[in-house]
C-alpha cells in the first residue's frame, strides 16, 4: 500500500496498490502527460469549480434526491435509501463525469471530443455536453451494443454527435474503447479523449472518480438531514468499469464502518463461461493502458465477457476497484442477467421506479444479504431503464406482446 | 551482451530494412518460411509480431493478421517452438526481434519469455505498451540480464529531452515512429522530413530506423536518406494477404522496395 489514504488516491504513477499505472504506446505519451500534469491544477481551481458546481445544480439537476424506498425496505426487512441518479439529466450518473471533462478539455484549448460507449449513457452524456459546448463528438459503439441500445443511438445523433459502429472483436465496450484510443493516437493534438469510466491509463481513473465523487458528497449531507449521521452502514453499486461505485464509495473508502458490497455481472453465471464478472474470474492484467485485474486465457488474450447489460458487459475493472477486492475493503458480489432482470421489475412494481439494467444488478443481490432493520443501506440508482425497455419486455413478457 | 542488432546496422550503412509479420500468419507455422524469404530478399532484421486481441497501436491490418493468427492457434510457447532451431544456418545472421504487447507476455511469465527469447536466439524487444517508468523500475533488469535489446518508440510528438531519454534507455536502435498514428496509416513523406531531420541533428547514441507508412520505394528511399534504415510492415502483410505462396510474394514485394 502507499499513502496514508491510498483506497482513495492512486500514488504519483497512477499505482492503487499493485493496480493502475499508465501503460501506453509512445503515440498517447503526449496527451496523457499534459493531463497528468495539470489536471488537479485545473479542477481545483476555483473558476473551475465554480462552473462545474453552476453546471451540475442548473443543468444536470443536482443534487439528486436521496429516497427513503419503504415497500423496498419492508421486503428486505432493513431500511434502504436509493440514491437517485437515475434522474440526472441524460438519465444516469455519467453526466457528472462528462460534464467536468468538458470543462477540462475546454481549458486545456481541445476543440474535438471522442468517447466510447456500451448502454449508450456515457455517448449520451459525452454528446450532451458537447452540444452545451458546442463541440464536434465522436462516439465509438460497438455493433452489438448498437443494435441493443438504439434509443440512446438516436438521442446521440439528433443531439449531433456522430456515432461510429465498431466491428473489431466483440463489437462492444472493450473494442469501442479500443477504437477511441486509436482514434486518440490518430489525432494527437486536437482531440480529449473522454472515459467514461474509472478505468484507462493515469490519471482518467482517479479524474472520473474524482468528478463522480460529488454522489457520495450529496450522500453523506442528506443522510446526515434524514437520520442525524452521515454514515450508512452499507453502500452497495453495480460495478463494470466502475464509475458509479467509484463516486458512491469516494467519501466512504475511508469509513472502516461502511461496508461496501460492488456488484457484478454474472451473465449466464459465473461458471457458463459467458459472464462478466471479472473479479471472480480474472487475473491481474493490462487492458486500455492500466494495470487491474482482467479477464483473459492463459495465454493473455482477453476474452469476451457476456452480460444482458451492455453497460456492465466489460471485462476489465478500474484498477480502484481492484484494490478494493485484493484489500477486502469491498465486498464482491455478482448477479445474474436473471436476477437483474427480476430485480428490475420488483422496483418497478414496489417503488414505481423502472431501473437501468446495470443498476438492477446492484438490487438483484439484496436477496443474498442478510440485513438488520437498523442497517441503513444506501443503493445507487445509477440509471434509468427507458434505455433497456425493449429487452424487458421481450425477456419478462412474452406473452403480453 | 548480445550485439547483432547493433552490427548488423553498423556495417550495413545505411538502407537498413526491417521487416515485420505476424507469428502465425498467414499460416501457423509460416514464420521460419518468411524468416528465409526475408534473409534471401536482402532483409536485415524481422520484427515478428505476437498476436494479441487488442492491439491499440495498430490500424487494421496488423489487427486482422493477429485476429487471423489467434484464429490460427498462434501462442508464445508455439512461437518458441518454431524458433527453436532458427539460428541454426541458414539463417544464423538474420536480426529477430519480438514485438507485442504487454499482457501476453506478463501471463507467459516476464523473466521466463525473456530467458526462452535470449535461449532460441532472439535479439531484442518491442513492446509499445511498456513505459519507461515501468522499464526502469522493474522490467528493464531482467531484460538486459537475458542479453536483449529494447527498443523505444519516439514519435513527432516526443520532446526532445525524452527523445534523450529513450535513447539512453534503448539498445539496438530507436524505432522513430513517422507520424503521430496506429500502424498502416497512409502519410506523406514529406511532412516528416522536419521531424527526421531533427532527429538526425540530436546524434544520438543509437542509430534510427523508422516506421509506419513505409509501404513502398519512394517512402523506403525517403525514410533511409535520413535515418539509418526503415520498418516495413502492413504493406508487407498486405503483400502476403493476397498471396498463396509466401516465397513468391516476399520476393515480389522486396524486388519492388530494393531491387535494382
Amino acid at each position: 500500500m502507499t499513502g496514508s489514504n491510498s483506497y482513495q488516491h492512486p500514488n504519483e504513477h497512477g499505482y492503487y496498490g499493485p493496480f493502475g499505472g499508465a501503460y501506453i504506446p509512445e503515440m498517447l505519451h503526449r496527451n496523457v502527460e499534459e493531463l497528468r500534469t495539470n489536471y488537479l491544477d485545473i479542477i481545483y481551481e476555483p473558476g473551475f469549480q465554480k462552473e462545474f458546481r453552476e453546471l451540475l445544480k442548473d443543468y444536470a439537476g443536482r443534487p439528486t434526491p436521496l429516497y427513503f424506498a419503504k415497500r423496498l425496505s419492508d421486503r428486505y426487512h432493513t431500511t434502504i435509501y436509493l440514491k437517485r441518479e437515475d434522474l440526472c439529466h441524460t438519465g444516469a450518473h455519467k453526466i457528472n463525469n462528462t460534464i467536468g471533462q468538458i470543462l477540462l478539455a475546454g481549458r486545456l484549448g481541445k476543440t474535438r471530443i471522442i468517447a466510447e460507449t456500451g448502454a449508450g449513457q456515457h455517448g449520451v452524456a459525452t454528446a450532451t455536453v458537447c452540444a452545451l459546448k458546442g463541440v464536434e463528438c465522436v462516439v465509438y459503439m460497438g455493433e452489438k451494443d448498437i443494435e441493443r441500445q438504439s434509443p440512446n443511438v438516436a438521442r446521440m445523433k439528433m443531439l449531433g454527435a456522430t456515432v461510429m459502429p465498431v466491428i473489431s472483436g466483440s463489437k462492444t465496450l472493450k473494442d469501442a474503447t479500443n477504437e477511441a484510443i486509436r482514434d486518440w493516437i490518430n489525432h494527437p493534438s486536437d482531440t480529449h479523449y473522454i472515459i467514461g469510466s474509472v478505468v484507462g491509463p493515469h490519471p482518467y481513473p482517479d479524474m472520473v472518480a474524482r468528478f463522480q465523487s460529488v454522489i457520495s458528497e450529496e450522500i453523506r449531507i442528506q443522510l446526515k438531514e434524514k437520520t442525524g449521521s452521515e454514515l450508512p452502514t452499507h453502500v452497495m453499486a453495480c460495478v463494470g468499469g466502475g464509475s458509479n461505485a467509484a463516486g458512491s464509495f469516494y467519501h466512504f473508502l475511508d469509513e472502516s464502518s461502511v461496508q461496501l458490497i460492488a456488484v457484478e455481472a454474472a451473465g449466464l453465471g459465473l461458471d457458463s463461461g459467458h459472464s462478466a464478472a471479472t473479479t471472480q474470474l480474472g487475473k491481474p492484467g493490462i487492458l486500455h493502458g492500466s494495470k487491474s485485474l482482467l479477464m483473459q486465457t492463459e495465454d493473455g488474450q482477453v476474452t469476451e465477457p457476456h452480460s444482458i447489460s451492455a453497460g456492465l458487459d466489460y471485462p476489465g475493472i478500474g484498477p480502484l476497484h481492484a484494490n478494493l477486492f485484493k484489500t477486502v475493503r469491498a465486498k464482491f458480489l455478482s448477479a445474474t442477467d436473471q436476477e437483474a432482470l427480476e430485480a428490475a421489475f420488483e422496483l418497478a412494481r414496489l417503488e414505481g421506479i423502472i431501473p437501468a439494467l446495470e443498476t438492477a444488478h446492484a438490487l438483484a443481490v439484496l436477496k443474498q444479504l442478510n440485513f438488520s432493520m437498523d442497517d441503513k443501506v444506501v443503493i445507487c440508482l445509477s440509471g434509468r431503464g427507458d434505455k433497456d425497455l425493449a429487452t424487458y419486455m421481450k425477456e419478462m413478457m412474452p406473452d403480453n406482446l | 551482451m548480445n550485439n547483432r542488432i547493433a552490427e548488423i546496422i553498423a556495417k550495413k550503412k545505411g538502407n537498413v530494412m526491417n521487416v515485420y509479420c505476424t507469428a502465425g500468419y498467414p499460416q501457423l507455422n509460416s514464420i521460419l518460411e518468411v524468416m528465409k524469404a526475408l534473409q534471401e530478399n536482402r532483409a536485415d532484421i524481422i520484427e515478428i509480431g505476437m498476436p494479441y486481441s487488442d492491439p491499440l497501436a495498430d490500424g487494421p491490418v496488423i489487427q486482422n493478421s493477429s485476429s487471423v493468427a489467434l484464429a490460427n492457434g498462434m501462442t508464445i510457447a508455439k512461437l518458441f517452438e518454431q524458433l527453436k532451431d532458427f539460428r541454426k544456418p541458414p539463417l544464423g545472421g538474420l536480426g529477430v526481434l519480438l514485438m507485442g504487447y504487454m499482457n501476453p507476455v506478463l501471463q507467459y511469465g516476464f523473466e521466463k519469455f525473456c530467458q526462452e527469447a535470449a535461449e532460441v536466439g532472439v535479439d531484442g524487444l518491442i513492446i509499445p505498451d511498456l513505459p519507461e517508468y515501468e522499464f526502469e523500475t522493474e522490467y528493464g533488469p531482467i531484460i538486459k540480464k537475458h542479453g536483449l535489446d529494447f527498443i523505444f518508440l519516439v514519435t513527432p510528438e516526443t520532446s526532445e529531452e525524452r527523445i534523450r531519454k529513450l535513447d539512453q534507455l534503448s539498445s539496438g536502435f530507436l524505432y522513430a515512429v513517422s507520424s503521430s498514428s496506429t500502424t498502416g496509416v497512409d502519410n506523406n513523406m514529406s511532412h516528416v522530413i522536419d521531424y527526421l531531420q531533427r532527429l538526425k541533428e540530436m546524434h544520438l547514441q543509437n542509430p534510427v530506423l523508422v516506421g509506419f507508412g513505409i509501404k513502398d520505394r519512394a517512402s523506403f528511399e525517403m525514410a533511409c536518406s535520413y535515418a539509418d534504415g526503415a520498418i516495413i510492415g502492413s504493406a508487407y502483410i498486405k503483400a502476403l494477404e493476397q498471396a498463396r505462396d509466401v516465397k513468391a510474394a516476399t520476393k515480389s514485394f522486396l524486388s519492388s522496395i530494393n531491387g535494382r
